[in-house]
């Protein structure tokens, strides 16, 4: 058997170093990333990196950081599996490698001139903080923006500091819900569902982006059609356990389609017909 | 090109050949017809008559694992993309298994470019051989037009009684060809000899399925929601051996291995199967093919649907393998047969 190191490799990883760590919740921990060669990441909103730590594993992690911040970047990783779990024993100055970034994210050149609706559920807000934040670097481009955001708890909202800061927002319109209230909750208790339909907008030049758990999908999506807003315009963001990336490994195939690949972000007129998306 | 080998010489040119690279061809294991492909040194460990080895020549292109990644991380992390390769002659290998090969081609090669397998597939050369006779009532080659040769091969070898007819298809089936040496120049009456096996072929290898290969795909449109699938789920033991023998299945897993000293290791790749219960679950546990009948559609849809838009063929090479190997006794040919009953029904 012979071998030889083959450069071009899509398996190759780039090193990477943590900058800075933030425990967020009981089981979700912030890490802001460089990568060590000083390249920027160079990712659309709703792309996803492979974050690997050597004899552990590798994983798909939604980028959180807006591309406008060019010299290091942000994930947010939820602890449920061997990779994620050895990954929140990390801190900074230790050392990650990055594949990526991978398939195609939210298509913010055609979303610009429209107003934004954006439906975040859970660990979806991470995606979509990426949009969020990329929207407010060019705020003037975007008509309306709405963002919804749900939750099962308090306890469970992520980036809470930034929340508190886009509430205050005259640029934007935010809502919060969640569907167990503490004692000391004083907003929206409910399912997202519940804000959709008191949000005003234009529906024709208005795109949705929904991010959150796969169960949410269906009813979200009811409630925007009935909104009127058009299938094209509803853009929601799968998730699926990619392995490799690459379109090859088959592990992330939502019928004909390759969630790595020709998304994690679809349209909802692309997959309306697929059983398996939802 | 067409060049003669006779009979007499084919023992001869193997050896010949089995010096210029490592040679691999179809050899008969324990067992009833058994056949795998095993490195050869001489004709007489060849079976030239065979039906489909039990595993086809995916072995040699994507091997059941083969390491990515070489790392070492005793002082932050090092590591080093890399491919193993062993430059080699398969020899024999039927038109079914040269359009699985060609389907995988057709995988690695899009972008983004697996470079492990183009890589290990250009130090590979392929010779083809023709079937003369149908294997058995498993094959469904000329369904999805497999049954006749069209490129994939280096030298194409069909048994003409007392010699071999070769197809000399690329430049280094000629350079073979030139090394070895003293074949014997084709004339007509060798190539209407070819011309009329074709034609007894042609009759022979009739329709397996009462379909036209190019309503398929409808077929499958209309069938996403059959009752076949129920059936299928009934029966699927979830064991994963259909996709293992699939000439065109490479799904799989990638996985690190560090060794005893917690220092150097590697990522490798290893074959999986979408049969297999965990292929489709994400973290949190939901299983977004959780029914073996949603497996077994998936199957199916990847080889007779999902392809078709994606590449322009079906993803069947008609080798037979998944239903001679299954051991609940779900079969290809019958699956479709009732798919096509329960869309007229």
């Amino acid at each position: 058997m012979e071998k030889m190191v083959i450069k071009d490799s899509s398996y190759r990883i780039k090193k990477a170093k943590i900058l800075h760590t933030k425990k967020m919740t009981e089981n979700e921990k912030f890490f802001e990333i460089v990568l060590k060669s000083g390249e920027s990441l160079d990712h659309e909103p709703g792309q996803f990196v492979m974050i690997s730590l050597l004899g552990i594993g590798e994983i798909p992690i939604s980028v959180c950081s807006s591309p406008t911040r060019r010299d290091s970047f942000d994930i947010c990783v939820r602890a449920v599996g061997k990779v994620t779990t050895c990954i929140h024993k990390l801190e900074a100055g230790d050392e990650v490698g990055i594949r990526g970034p991978y398939g195609k994210g939210f298509p913010v050149s055609i979303l610009e001139g429209n107003s934004l609706l954006i439906i975040a559920g859970g660990l979806g807000i991470a995606p979509l903080r990426s949009l969020i934040n990329y929207v407010l670097a060019n705020r003037r481009d975007f008509g309306m923006v709405h963002i919804l955001l749900g939750c099962k708890e308090p306890k469970e909202l992520l980036f809470s500091e930034e929340l508190e800061q886009w509430n205050e927002r005259t640029d934007l319109y935010y809502a919060c819900t969640v569907d167990r209230a503490a004692p000391d909750w004083a907003g929206n208790v409910g399912l997202i569902t519940t804000l959709i339909p008191g949000v005003d907008i234009e529906p024709v030049r208005t795109f949705a982006a929904v991010v959150g758990p796969p169960v949410m999908y269906k009813f979200v999506i009811k409630e925007l059609l009935a909104k009127e807003i058009p299938e094209r315009q509803i853009l929601l963001s799968f998730e699926r356990h990619m392995k490799c990336g690459n379109g090859k490994c088959g592990r992330c195939q939502i019928q004909s389609l390759y969630c790595c690949q020709d998304g994690p972000v679809f349209n909802y007129e692309q997959i309306k017909n697929m059983s398996e998306a939802f | 090109m067409y060049v003669i080998l006779g009979k007499e010489r084919f023992n001869d040119f193997i050896s010949r050949l089995s010096e210029m690279r490592r040679l691999f061809a179809p050899a008969v294991l324990k067992g009833y017809n058994n056949f795998a492909f095993e490195k050869v040194t001489s004709g007489k460990e060849i079976a030239i008559k065979y039906i489909p080895t039990i595993l086809p020549p995916k072995k040699f292109f994507i091997p059941q694992r083969e390491t990515l990644l070489e790392f070492n991380i005793a002082q932050g992390i090092d590591a080093e993309a890399v491919v193993e390769y062993e430059p080699m002659t398969i020899f024999g290998v039927h038109t079914c298994d040269l359009a699985g090969i060609q389907c995988l081609n057709m995988v690695f090669s899009e972008r983004p470019k697996d470079y492990n397998y183009l890589t290990r597939g250009s130090k590979i050369v392929l010779i083809g051989l023709e079937c003369n006779e149908y294997c058995d009532e498993y094959a469904s080659c000329n369904l999805v037009n497999a049954t006749f040769p069209c490129g994939g091969y280096d030298l194409f070898f069909t048994d003409l009684g007392d010699y071999f007819v070769i197809h000399v298809n690329t430049r280094s089936g000629d350079e073979i060809i030139k090394e070895i040496g003293s074949f014997e120049k084709v004339d007509t009456s060798h190539i209407n000899e070819l011309e009329k096996l074709r034609e007894k072929k042609r009759k022979v290898f009739g329709n397996e399925v009462p379909i036209e290969g190019k309503h398929i795909p409808e077929l499958f449109d209309r069938s996403f929601g059959a009752s076949v699938w129920k059936d299928l789920e009934e029966r699927c033991l979830a064991c994963g051996n259909c996709t293992n023998v699939c000439p065109t299945c490479y799904c799989f897993d990638i996985r690190d291995e560090v060794e005893l000293n917690l220092e150097s290791g590697i990522r490798y790749r290893v074959w999986y199967s979408c049969q297999l219960e965990p292929f489709a679950k994400v973290a949190g546990g939901i299983n977004f093919r959780k029914e073996r009948s949603a497996r077994q559609k998936h199957r199916y849809y990847r080889k007779f649907r999902y392809p078709v838009d994606r590449f322009t063929r079906f993803f069947c090479t008609g080798c037979g393998r998944c239903t001679r190997t299954c051991m609940a006794g779900i079969s290809l040919k019958e699956t479709l047969n009732d798919l096509i009953k329960e869309s007229e029904s």
